[in-house]
């Protein structure tokens, strides 16, 4: 229901920033006007990148019990437009334009056990859900997966509060996730919270579907910028509009579109709501989807695309020992 | 000029409510297949039972259009349909299908609020789930118990609840506004002790010696047929955060031992009360009359309940023009007076609620 989640914009203050792995910072904000932080809330905030206003969203990591004190954690995301490396230069006493915490990622209390999956940067969201279900002492495991033990934020406290309820799982020490044995855990009672790259929680995804558990069991959010491939640069066509727009690598095909003069339709921009969706008429090149607003067999499909997330790679394939000379060109018609 | 900087808002005048407590959604009798809408907190809710009759409270309006959802209809399990688009929802909330696309939309939630069924009654939290502890549905046993029977009604009060707690906290009103049923003049010329313990509050009046009202001269001679003569009376009040109050009324014959703890002689009920915040300025007013004579008697369920009804009637009406008169006088405050010693310490307790809660401030 929207109406919980109307944006209350008010400064904050900028209390610490400190580095808590490879590339993230942890950040400490003072709002002007605290409300409680719910497990899985998240804050906008206005980011400033080359002189202009940005939306950016963070998951709140911790907060006290008032709100008056909201943690966030930031990774220096690559390939970025810059709305995390701003974020990386904020120091204390700098003031920010932020909302109140937001909620689409909800933990629902009296399940009978959890599975809490978090992959990187994703542990955010995944953090106070983990604290939560901890005080309630309920049946919970927390999966902690990561490309390397630096790499991964809050490892140490998250040891010392879970202790054995905590599972970690990092590649570059060959002890990578096995998904379908992860799933296989998971019964009819059991609801399952993630966040992580895409790649992860669509492979959680089909097991899961694979498996026949409920699907509402399966909670997710998309941090809304995780691709099966690198982002490419690539061109689009709209005859329709006369355009041809080439989309740099740091930018989305709706933004290219829209910075083009085009007037899009969309809402989300993370994939989620189809209100973006383009059809393709033509092709060279593949469709890195983004979204999980497809079912897998639209996806295959091919037809069409929310242009606000996915993008278009040279790999015919997908895969990228494949990729072409580039860039790949994508001809659409847009709603 | 010293400025002294008043810190107690007690008699605030509309006193917000807590949200970290069971509220009584409704009777479990109210609640079916069929769902229904009802405002509680300030909040719309839609209230139903699953196929295996769990009963259910979800926000009443769809995640898509804010559609009310209570005008859906209940599906296979524990799910209901949206009634403009179609969308389903389990109890938890969650959308199962959207059948516009293929996928769902991994935000399609309605939040879900935590029930309980107990006493009768479908207790609702409205505050934060991850408080919501069971044993904190207030003690209303007497309700369920082989030893009680009776029934009740519910009366919807044009008033803030704090008024409610005032009226049931104090009852030398009914002298005044009950005098042709259970009011008597000793009620306000008795003692009364009033006693606080933590989230419970207490307040004892007996008289001793005196005639029975209409309504009490009934039941005794419902027990005792043929009954002449005093008797010594009492009124208990038992109020228990955040809105119940059961007050262990009744009367024996006078000298028998009532006071010192033998009621054999006597007949005793217990008013069950329990108000529910509609709005800031109404309430669900849930009330039951038990007793512990003549337990198989519907007649006598019946006959009290009905008499019970007549008289909050009374109430009822006084709390209305209450309100009304509060709104049209925003410049005059209360003025609180020895009487008010058992409301008094229901406000100061809300307060500390509300304080715990981060919304005294919201109080005004
Ligand atoms: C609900 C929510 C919670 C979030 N919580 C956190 C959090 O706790 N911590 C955190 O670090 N981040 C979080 N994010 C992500 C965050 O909002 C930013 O997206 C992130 O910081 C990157 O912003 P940026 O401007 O630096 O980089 P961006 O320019 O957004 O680039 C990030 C990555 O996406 C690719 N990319 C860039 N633009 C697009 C595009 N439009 N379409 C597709 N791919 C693109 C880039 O190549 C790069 O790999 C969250 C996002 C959401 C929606
Ligand atoms: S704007 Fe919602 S999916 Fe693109
Ligand atoms: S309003 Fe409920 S499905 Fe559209
Ligand atoms: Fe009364």
């Amino acid at each position: 229901m929207a109406a919980t989640n109307i944006e209350t914009w008010q400064s904050a203050t900028v209390e610490q920033v400190v580095p808590v792995a490879d590339g993230i910072a942890r950040i400490v904000l003072i709002p002007s006007l605290p409300l409680k932080a719910e497990p899985g809330s998240h804050v906008d905030l206005m980011v400033e990148i080359n002189g202009e206003q940005a939306k950016r969203s963070y998951s709140v990591v911790e907060s006290n019990h008032d709100g008056t004190r909201l943690v966030i954690s930031v990774m220096k995301a690559p390939l970025s437009r810059g709305g995390s490396i701003f974020m990386h230069s904020l120091v204390p006493g700098q003031r920010l334009e932020i909302t109140q915490p937001l909620q689409n990622f909800p933990l629902r209390v009296g399940a009978r056990r959890y599975i809490l999956l978090a992959g990187g940067i994703g542990i955010t969201a995944i953090a106070n859900m983990a604290a939560v279900l901890k005080r309630l002492k309920a049946d919970y495991t927390l999966v902690y997966v990561g490309r390397s033990r630096g790499a991964m934020a809050y490892l140490a406290e998250l040891s010392d509060l879970h202790g054995e309820r905590l599972e970690v799982h990092v590649d570059d020490e060959g002890s990578s996730l096995s998904v379908p044995a992860l799933v296989g855990r998971a019964d009819a009672d059991t609801e399952l919270y993630m966040c992580g790259p895409i790649r992860l929680m669509d492979a959680v995804r089909r097991t899961w579907v694979e498996r026949e558990l409920d699907l509402p069991n399966l909670r997710y959010e998309t941090f809304g910028n995780s691709g099966w491939y690198d982002p490419e640069e690539f061109i689009v066509r709209v005859p329709k509009l006369n355009l041809e727009v080439t989309v740099p690598q740091g930018r989305s095909m709706l933004e290219a579109l829209e910075d083009a003069g085009a007037e899009m339709m969309f809402d989300c921009r993370k994939g989620e709501c189809g209100l973006c969706e383009v059809r393709i008429t033509e092709l060279s090149g593949a469709i890195d989807h983004r979204d999980v607003f497809y079912s897998e067999r639209q996806q295959r499909q091919g037809t069409k695309m929310n242009c606000c997330v996915s993008r278009a790679v040279t790999s015919p394939t997908g895969s990228r020992t494949d990729a072409g000379a580039g860039p790949a060109v994508i001809t659409i018609e847009p709603n | 000029m010293t400025v002294v900087a008043t810190t107690s808002s007690t008699t605030n005048k509309v006193l917000p409510h807590p949200l970290n407590a069971w509220y009584v959604a409704g009777w479990d009798h109210e609640v079916t297949r069929k769902p229904m809408s009802r405002r509680i907190a300030n909040r719309p809710v839609a209230l139903y039972r699953t196929e295996d009759g769990r009963a259910v409270a979800l926000a009443d309006a769809c995640w898509h259009r804010l559609a009310p959802l209570s005008m859906g209809k209940t599906m296979e399990k524990d799910t209901i349909q949206c009634p403009y688009h179609g969308i389903i929802y389990n109890s938890a909330g969650r959308c199962v299908s959207m059948p516009a696309q293929e996928t769902i939309n991994p935000s399609a939630t309605v939040p879900s609020f935590p029930v309980v069924e107990r006493y009768r009654y479908v207790w609702i939290w409205m505050g934060d789930p991850t408080l919501a502890d069971p044993d904190l549905v207030p003690d209303m046993h007497q309700m369920t118990s082989d030893e009680w029977a009776g029934d009740g009604l519910t009366i919807h009060a044009a008033c803030n609840f704090q008024l409610v707690l005032d009226n049931l906290m104090d009852l030398t009103h009914e002298e005044f506004v009950h005098s042709s049923t259970i009011g008597q003049e000793e009620l306000s010329e008795s003692d009364f002790v009033t006693v606080r313990e933590g989230n419970k509050v207490t307040v004892t009046r007996w008289m001793h010696n005196i005639d029975a009202p209409p309504f009490w001269l009934k039941n005794m001679r419902d027990k005792f047929p043929g009954f002449e003569g005093k008797v010594d009376r009492w009124q208990i009040i038992n109020f228990e955060a955040p809105s119940t109050i059961s007050i262990d009324v009744g009367v024996a014959k006078a000298g028998t031992g009532a006071p010192e703890g033998d009621r054999s002689q006597g007949v005793n009920g217990f008013v069950m009360n329990t108000i529910t915040p509609e709005t800031d300025r109404s309430s669900h007013y849930f009330w039951a009359f038990m007793r512990n004579y003549c337990l198989d008697s519907q007649l006598i369920t019946t006959q009290l309940r009905d008499g019970v009804h007549g008289v909050f009637g009374e109430d009822e009406e006084m709390l209305m023009a209450q309100q009304a008169a509060i709104d049209a006088n925003p410049d005059y405050e209360f003025y609180n007076l020895n009487i008010d010693s058992g409301g008094m310490w229901v406000r100061r307790i809300l307060e500390a609620m509300l304080a715990a809660e981060g919304r005294l401030a919201a109080s005004a």
